[in-house]
């Protein structure tokens, strides 16, 4: 069948496995003697869960145990984060690590060591992931964690389902006291303020920001940074769980592509007039803004998009992110809107993206132009010591990905090991140079 | 809390709808074909906020086995509040049409086996006096369509049967409820070249379900818009019907 990512680009035609049982998954395993790669939600951009054979896990979705005491859930690779938080956030659990959308899966989570808006104080997906049962061929299947085949947990937190298919995990879940964010909106003029609203309120337990990706000159990189932390208890603003079209940061990019300048104008300069603004919402429309609009990736067209990420070290942050910027800006192709991020500390995972610094995601409309300028922008971004995000990628090249991912040999090796090279190949990891 | 007998609690139809009444803290029995399936969806179902979860392995055509595993589940709940039978299968139709014992087969899996086990729940319920028997029927019932008109009579079977059980019920303060789906992204149509769009999720089916449960609906369409496209497809002229390849 034809499948793709949530880019829609590529496409490739593909076998897809659908086990309902873990012994349904060692059958699918076995099928594919030439090699396979998991598949969970498909919400990677590009080909990173893409191959001529794919296992999904969407009926391996059972969750195994709770302990009320610790909040210690474990389950199959195959739960979605909107599962568990139907299931545990209405008992007071939240998820430690949430990406902007919460229809991804448990395995796809750990594969891409994904990071939210609290990376600059609680790190990565994988740093609270317990342990994790990882299937390596039919029959065969290792636990790890920090304690147990450490070097084969290094590796497969971010490893792109490379070092096989994680069958279940443990994730510690954090105890929250309401549903409810406290939310403060800040506005920078431009870029150089935009970063260092980061470093001010780097106490916040989440952080983000909408930056502008067309206005140069002056106002480059201006922005409206957004922190927030659970509220402890009490009522939201009348609406605010529902509130979509009203306010253009709950829009996409694409649409914001649309409505061009006038509607960040509008926000920008009328909406808010303040420096900051104070408000109380639920955590659906503070974490999942696009979620609201479902099939948004269609809005580009049957060419599909790309989501360049990027992260660039925090020493020489600024003068990197000034000129790759502007190099954004002078191509007018990029969304309108862009999120922008400071992360903390990296973590031991091989090929875990963050690294402390800034990091920058925003879409592109696929089409033949387009290719050039990504190059152009991957020399600069290597340039300055930093790397592409891989579950955002469709197009790096080999080079690119081992300058910014030094610890690939370290990553191979393990693969190595434990047999997983040759048995789990994406059309990413071909290309990439990791078959 | 309610008591909830499934049969089929594999099928993803089911297992949705396990899920939500899990979430209501509802104690559940469940029947199945594949003992590693119940053991899965019971562990699941335990964490997700179900009371007490027990399984018992049933294959629907083994009839001889009916009675007594229906027997062993009353006893072992002391009560239905809702059963909901949701197992079937698909058929291959130009199978059926090459090989009529092949069709046989599909009669008897999707329409004898769920007479046998609808007949001796309907005796429990009466004798009860309450609760609701939800059954899984299709749209693919309200007409014969050359695609799938062995599954089609099957269902049409299922559907005709529950409509008189329903009215013998009624007095009884039994409540039959006959579910017809359209579409659904189940395993049932894995491979299967359908329009995205009309696809719809096991989730929205099952939330539809428990709703129609407890509002004590009759025939449920769902997802909604089957209720329209059927009525239109019931009221064309056979003469037409037949020109069509549905
Ligand atoms: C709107 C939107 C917002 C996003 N926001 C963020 C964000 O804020 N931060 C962030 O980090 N990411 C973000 N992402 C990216 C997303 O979190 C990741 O791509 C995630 O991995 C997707 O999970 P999935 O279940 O859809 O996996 P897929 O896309 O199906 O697969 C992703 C990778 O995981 C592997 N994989 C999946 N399941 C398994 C398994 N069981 N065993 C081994 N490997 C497996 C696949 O092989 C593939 O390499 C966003 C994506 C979207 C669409
Ligand atoms: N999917 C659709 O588009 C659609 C549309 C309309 C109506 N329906 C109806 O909805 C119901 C649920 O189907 P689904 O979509 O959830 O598909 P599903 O996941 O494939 O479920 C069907 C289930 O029936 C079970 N089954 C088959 N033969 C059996 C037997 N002899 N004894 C016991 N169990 C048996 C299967 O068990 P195993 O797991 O052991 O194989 C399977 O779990 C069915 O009645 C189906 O006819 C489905």
């Amino acid at each position: 069948m034809k499948i793709s990512g949530w880019g829609r680009y590529p496409v490739v035609d593909a076998q897809v496995a659908y086990p309902k049982t873990p012994g349904g998954l060692d059958d699918a395993l076995r099928a594919c003697p030439e090699g396979a790669i998991a598949r969970g939600l498909g919400r990677s951009y590009g080909d990173s869960s893409l191959g001529g054979n794919m296992i999904s896990t969407r009926w391996l979705d059972h969750m195994l145990a709770f302990d009320e005491e610790t909040g210690l859930l474990h389950c199959e690779a195959g739960v979605t984060l909107n599962g568990i938080l139907e299931v545990f956030a209405p008992r007071g659990w939240f998820l430690p690590v949430t990406p902007g959308t919460r229809f991804v899966t448990v395995g796809g989570a750990i594969a891409s060591d994904v990071h939210g808006k609290n990376h600059h104080v609680a790190g990565c997906f994988c740093d609270h992931v317990g342990f994790i049962d990882l299937a390596l061929e039919p029959g065969r299947t290792l636990r790890c964690s920090p304690h147990e085949n450490p070097e084969l947990f290094r590796a497969t937190c971010g490893g792109m389902g490379l070092t096989g298919i994680i069958r279940s995990a443990s994730i510690r879940l954090k105890p929250v006291g309401s549903l409810l964010i406290d939310q403060v909106t800040y506005k920078s003029p431009n870029l150089r303020e935009s970063l260092e609203l980061f470093a001010l309120h780097e106490s916040s337990p989440y952080s983000v920001a909408w930056i502008d990706c067309i206005s140069g000159g002056e106002s480059l990189g201006r922005s409206l940074l957004m922190t927030g932390d659970h509220a402890p208890e009490g009522e939201p603003e009348k609406g605010s769980r529902t509130s979509r079209i009203d306010l253009p940061v709950d829009l996409p990019s694409a649409l914001l592509n649309r409505y061009s300048i006038k509607a960040f104008n509008t926000l920008y300069y009328h909406r808010i007039r303040a420096k900051s603004v104070v408000s109380r919402l639920y955590y659906e429309p503070f974490f999942y803004p696009l979620d609201s609009i479902g099939g948004w990736n269609r809005m580009y067209g049957s060419n599909g998009f790309t989501q360049y990420q990027f992260v660039v070290p925090k020493e020489g942050g600024y003068p990197a992110m000034d000129a790759i910027l502007k190099e954004i800006v002078a191509s007018g192709r990029g969304s309108f809107l862009a999120v922008l991020k400071a992360f903390g500390r990296r973590n031991a995972n091989l090929l875990s993206f963050p690294v402390e610094g800034f990091t920058l995601a925003l879409d592109f409309k696929v089409e033949k132009e387009l290719f050039p300028l990504l190059d152009r922008l991957d020399a600069m971004v290597l340039g300055y010591g930093g790397r592409l995000y891989l579950t955002k990628d469709s197009r790096m090249s080999a080079e690119s990905f081992r300058r910014g991912y030094p610890d690939w040999e370290r990553f191979q090796a393990v693969r190595e090991a434990y047999g997983a090279k040759g048995r789990f190949i994406s059309q990413q990891s071909k290309r990439v140079g990791l078959d | 809390m309610q008591n909830i007998l499934i049969i089929g609690a594999a099928s993803a139809i089911a297992e949705a709808t396990a899920r939500l009444f899990a979430a209501q803290g509802a104690n559940m029995f469940l029947m199945a074909r594949s003992q590693e399936r119940l053991s899965g969806i019971a562990g699941d179902l335990k964490v997700r906020g179900a009371g007490s979860v027990r399984t018992a392995s049933l294959d629907a055509n083994d009839i001889d086995a009916h009675q007594a595993a229906l027997d062993a589940a009353y006893t072992s709940m002391g009560r239905f509040d809702v059963v909901l039978v949701a197992y079937g299968t698909l058929g291959d139709q130009k199978k059926c049409e090459a090989d009529p014992d092949e069709a046989l087969r599909e009669l008897q899996t999707n329409a004898m086996s769920t007479v046998s086990l609808l007949s001796r729940l309907a005796n429990i319920m009466e004798r009860q006096g309450s609760g609701t028997l939800a059954v899984i029927s299709s749209v693919a019932g309200d007409r014969g369509r050359p695609a799938n008109y062995v599954y089609g009579a099957s269902k049409a079977a299922v559907t005709a049967f529950c409509e008189g059980l329903r009215s013998r019920l009624y007095r009884k303060g039994v409540h039959v409820l006959t579910v017809k789906p359209g579409m659904v992204d189940s395993p049932m149509t894995e491979g299967m070249e359908l329009p995205a769009a009309l696809l719809a999720k096991p989730e929205e089916v099952a939330r539809d379900i428990v709703e129609a449960i407890r509002r004590k609906q009759d025939v449920l369409y769902t997802p909604w818009y089957w209720r329209f496209v059927m009525m239109g497809i019931i009221h064309l002229p056979v003469k037409v019907f037949k020109r069509l390849s549905l």
